[in-house]
């Protein structure tokens, strides 16, 4: 900051007229990684082998995709049992039949019954099945979530506000390779007759990561 | 480039112990569970060996599996009620058969 006040700190005593902080200009020189990344790309639109439009294209889908694509999943899972069972059988595969490509990975489903209750971590980085539920919530990467859902996942999830009883058996999965995790919940009772639209807005991101449940 | 054999050395059930070794590099098996024993849940194919496919060398396939682990052999007495079970994604390499479970 050009001004002559010495050592003070200007971020937090600036606010817009609405009361929020004025995000920094990126004017620092570029990291060395940004300028690697800036120059393999122009090299593969230089060589052809990919376009800028394709580029921006593929950045809109991946922004596009939120829990919303899980929860149709789930919705048809509880409204049609040859599909659960398809979608059980081979993740991807089912995935792809309601043009939710899971790509190469392979999803893996993982049903949660009145004897079981499953939920996802990866304590070696933050494997998340972004193709159907977007970008993972920040506590999904975080070391307190890693590192305490594979050790006392039931305090973990009771402080998500999910207090399981103790018949239930707790299935933790560390989703520590190439395999993709999602939750299918059970279907709450008072549902019957709903439609699957109806269905998908009651299945949250957390009740397909397994730290909640679906609420009616 | 395939393993000897279609079929995998490990059955569904079959108890295991992970190798308690502490190679450098990148390791794709979680530190926590080194050492601890399990059963196979089940097998899930062949794949590269990513801690050879991280320095870009030739990898020959290897097997992946699901390790499914009680709570209490992972904790001990610090575990949550012992019936809880956790699984996990374990490459062969880090595997091997013991006779008790």
């Amino acid at each position: 900051m050009p001004h002559d006040h010495h050592h003070h700190d200007h971020d937090h005593d600036h606010l817009s007229p609405s009361g929020h902080p004025y995000r920094k200009d990126q004017d620092a020189p570029l990291t060395y990684h940004q300028q690697m990344e800036i120059a393999v790309r122009e090299l593969l639109v230089e060589k052809g082998v990919t376009t800028k439009a394709e580029i921006a294209t593929q950045i809109t889908a991946m922004d596009n995709r939120s829990p919303a694509i899980g929860a149709s999943i789930v919705a048809r899972a509880w409204s049609d049992p040859a599909f659960k069972d398809r979608l059980m059988t081979d993740g991807s595969a089912a995935c792809a039949e309601l043009n939710a490509p899971v790509d190469a990975m392979e999803l893996m489903v993982v049903e949660n019954t009145p004897d079981t209750h499953n939920v996802v971590v990866c304590t070696l980085c933050s494997c998340y099945p972004r193709n159907i539920l977007g970008l993972p919530p920040d506590w999904y990467k975080q070391r307190e979530y890693r590192s305490r859902t594979v050790k006392e996942p039931r305090k973990v999830l009771s402080e998500f506000g999910l207090d399981l009883a103790d018949s239930v058996r707790v299935q933790v999965h560390d989703s520590t390779a190439d395999k993709r995790y999602l939750v299918l919940p059970m279907r709450p009772e008072g549902t019957e007759g709903w439609s699957e639209e109806q269905l998908a807005a009651i299945v949250g991101r957390d009740s397909m990561i397994g730290v909640a449940v679906p609420q009616v | 480039m395939a393993t000897d054999t279609k079929t995998p050395a490990l059955p569904v059930g079959a108890p295991v112990r992970l190798k308690k070794m502490a190679p450098p590099g990148h390791v794709r098996c979680p530190w926590y569970l080194r050492g601890k024993s399990g059963v196979i849940e089940r097998d899930l194919g062949l794949t590269g060996n990513p801690e050879m496919l991280a320095y870009g060398g030739k990898t020959r396939e290897i097997r992946l599996y699901r390790v499914r682990f009680r709570m209490q052999d992972i904790w001990g007495d610090a575990a949550e009620p012992a019936s809880d079970t956790l699984d996990a994604e374990i490459f062969e390499n880090w595997l091997e058969p013991t006779n008790a479970s």
